[in-house]
């Protein structure tokens, strides 16, 4: 086990370690998800679903992985 | 789509589409995604209501469950226009944030503006609505405000540059019915926008009285989701809501407290 290739991140209002070297579109197939119908929250920025495979998770990240659900 | 079955021809026939935002609809009922018992009854229930638009909320992905919760894994924006709802927001804070969120999944730059501010009765913080809407119409959102029955209100959002004002019925989820059918024509009378009633039916009959005080159209989700049946709710409101439109339309006869024969009064037999 190697503490050194885990980052700490806040994810959907959680601390969560994950691998480094994350894109946000590669943190989001990680956790099963289509990143076509995610929307991506980071750092309390919006990021365009066209950013997501060039920015890169660094730690300490603030992401927020967002979806529609039901609702009146 | 199943569309309303709407009468061609005849007197009081209703042959306009309700436009909003130039953007017409066929059907003057738009239906909420939410509470429903499974996805399947969902999808059922709003294709038997016929309505075009339907609402959704923005929410976290709930990393410890499966990814399927999802409501696009159920809901094909191709059939249904999707109106990306503020729910639970009480700040305008947060209501333009989750609009921003709804418009960044790349549907459409609509958003049904709701801004909650007190807890028990679910009513608008109408303050924070109007200054929301602001915010969001002057960054190119089609806004679509859920607000309270009061004209001034209304006015305001309409200013403001939303696309329909929605005033409520009574309380989100309550079922009351009309509780103030006299301001709701009243805000349909000075507005020039889509004036869609929005919260508080509960049955068919409330949805024709709705739509009987002459607004454009009826908004509802728990009705359909709460009822024991809610594909057929949805069959009755449906049919619920063109009733109504037509009556408006026809122009109902004064009521009288006192009978008047509907049959000749001559002609009688000895």
């Amino acid at each position: 086990m190697s503490d050194t290739s885990n980052i700490s991140i806040h994810l959907n209002g959680r601390d969560r370690e994950v691998t480094a070297g994350h894109t946000v579109r590669t943190l989001i197939e990680s956790l099963d998800l289509h990143p076509s119908l995610v929307v991506v929250e980071y750092n309390r920025e919006i990021l365009e679903r066209d950013r997501y495979g060039t920015v890169s998770v660094q730690a300490g990240d603030r992401v927020e992985l967002v979806h529609f659900v039901g609702g009146g | 789509m199943t569309t309303p079955s709407i009468p061609q021809s005849g007197e009081g026939a209703d042959v306009q589409p309700l436009v909003i935002g130039g953007k017409p609809f066929v059907s003057r009922l738009i239906v909420g995604t939410g509470k429903y018992a499974t996805n399947r009854i969902m999808v059922d229930a709003i294709r038997a209501s016929g309505a075009e638009m339907v609402t959704v909320a923005v929410r976290r992905v709930d990393l410890d469950r499966r990814a399927e919760e999802g409501i696009l894994h159920h809901l094909d924006p191709e059939e249904f226009f999707l109106l990306p709802n503020t729910a639970g927001c009480y700040t305008a804070e947060d209501a333009v944030r989750y609009a921003r969120l709804g418009r960044a999944a790349g549907l459409n730059e609509w958003v049904k503006l709701e801004v909650i501010g007190d807890e028990a009765t679910l009513v608008p913080d109408v303050q924070a609505t109007i200054e929301a809407a602001r915010t969001l119409v002057g960054e190119g959102f089609k806004v679509m405000a859920y607000t309270n029955d009061d004209l001034v209100t209304a006015l305001r959002l309409e200013d403001a540059g939303c696309v329909a004002v929605m005033p409520l019925a009574s309380p989100i989820g309550s079922g009351l019915g009309v509780v103030n059918p006299y301001f709701i024509r009243e805000i349909k009378r000075r507005l020039e926008v889509p004036v869609i009633v929005d919260a508080g039916v509960g049955t068919a009959s409330d949805a024709t009285r709705a739509m009987e005080q002459g607004v454009d159209g009826v908004l509802m989700n728990t009705a359909l989701a709460a009822a024991t049946d809610p594909i057929r709710m949805a069959h009755a409101m449906r049919h619920g809501v063109i009733a109504g439109r037509l009556a408006y339309l026809a122009g109902r006869m004064p009521a009288r407290e006192i009978a008047v024969p509907s049959s000749p009064t001559v002609g009688m037999l000895d």
